[in-house]
């Protein structure tokens, strides 16, 4: 019975490769959006019914939790303007964040913040990445939809300052790790500070920017899905977050290009863009 | 360190996956044309929304009487679900009047 649903995941690993396949090509976009689709929801329905070592199932819980979700999904998606579509990307992405931080923080209230290095070393990772992504997309979808203007974000001195919110962010994964635990009030801070992160790393860059820093936030939510993936021994979410993950690094390369920008001018746009300015003159 | 070196024998499949599908990932994004950077984002993004599966396998080994830890998974679900759900109907109609332009 276990390898029919193997069996099941198997096929829908290989769905999600070729519809990203198909979806890359103009001709077949549309049908390879459909095997997408097909091979995530395949995917649901195994996770829903794999059988598992210690099951509870809380079956009433998980059809609440897609039934309230989908038809949300549904609705806003069908609801957006034509216009409005790249921020409702970028909700629908910080979203997909926040879920993996959840994951994350179910994780460590379970182990009661216990564990290895290399279980707490990818479980702070994923939350911290999950939080980074959630407030990240927030942000960028207030300045898309115009709630949020560059002006109300100036941050002094944005590169410094991410740089060494990063560097600490590094240092305290480490830290946990190589202790072993972590206190809630630590648990609050690291959570506090992966949060504070997401938005300095997006404020700074400008508007027009936006599509570029979308396209990076949704590969790190593909990398998170991976790393919950590992988390969770699925092998499906390993792959469909790295496919994710690096296809959207390339993407966020070939937007820079088209836009004629290089990634490292968006990300440290407010230096770069006044040299780029003195270049150009 | 011998916890590290353990993780990697555990977990040698999965890394070997890992390594392959960034390949992969690289590999099928190589020549996508400008109009498609959004619709692509965009089903990428869904397929993302995998991350619900995490979830639904986090509640089902839950005890049913911890409720804290129930909320926060249903919760997972939820957002995971808008993200999937919305994402690839966002897609779908993206490419729908991608389609529409070609025709006329």
């Amino acid at each position: 019975m276990i390898v029919l649903f193997d069996i099941v995941l198997f096929i829908s690993s290989i769905l999600l490769i070729v519809g990203l396949r198909k979806l890359s090509h103009p001709e077949s976009a549309n049908n390879g959006n459909k095997l997408a689709a097909l091979g995530v929801g395949l995917g649901i329905v195994v996770a829903i019914f794999y059988p598992l070592e210690t099951q509870n199932n809380n079956y009433l819980f998980i059809g609440i939790g897609l039934l309230i979700g989908g038809i949300i999904g549904v609705i806003s998606a069908k609801k957006v303007p034509m216009t409005a579509m790249p921020e409702m990307v970028s909700l629908f992405n910080g979203f997909g964040g926040f879920s993996a931080a959840l994951i994350s923080l179910i994780w460590l209230i379970n182990n009661n913040s216990i564990g290895n290095y290399t279980d707490l070393t990818v479980v702070l990772t994923n939350l911290f990445l999950g939080f980074v992504a959630f407030t990240g997309s927030m942000v960028a979808y207030g300045k898309l939809s115009g709630k949020l203007k560059d002006k109300h974000l100036q941050i002094p001195y944005a590169t410094i300052v991410n740089i060494c919110l990063l560097i600490v962010a590094i240092g305290l994964i480490s830290f946990f790790a190589y202790e072993g635990k972590l206190t809630t009030t630590h648990l609050i801070l690291f959570t506090v500070l992966s949060v504070i992160y997401g938005v300095t790393f997006v404020a700074p860059i400008g508007g027009a920017d936006m599509p570029v820093v979308i396209s990076l936030l949704n590969s790190l939510t593909g990398i998170t899905a991976a790393i919950s993936g590992i988390m969770t021994d699925n092998k499906l979410m390993l792959l469909g977050g790295i496919l994710v993950g690096s296809s959207g690094i390339i993407l966020t390369l070939l937007m820079c290009t088209a836009m004629n920008r290089t990634l490292i001018g968006v990300l440290f746009g407010n230096f770069s863009a006044k040299k780029e300015d003195a270049g150009s003159n | 360190m011998t916890d590290i070196l353990q993780f990697i024998t555990t977990n040698l499949n999965m890394i070997y996956i890992l390594a392959f599908a960034i390949f992969l990932g690289f590999e099928i994004i190589s020549k996508v044309p400008t109009v498609l950077h959004t619709p692509l984002m965009s089903g990428s993004n869904a397929i993302s929304g995998l991350i619900l599966i995490g979830a639904i396998l986090l509640i089902r080994v839950t005890p049913s009487d911890n409720y804290i830890t129930l909320i926060l998974a249903t919760f997972g679900i939820i957002f995971g679900a808008v993200n999937a759900f919305g994402g690839f109907a966002v897609t779908g109609r993206m490419l729908e009047m991608f389609n529409k332009k070609r025709n006329k």
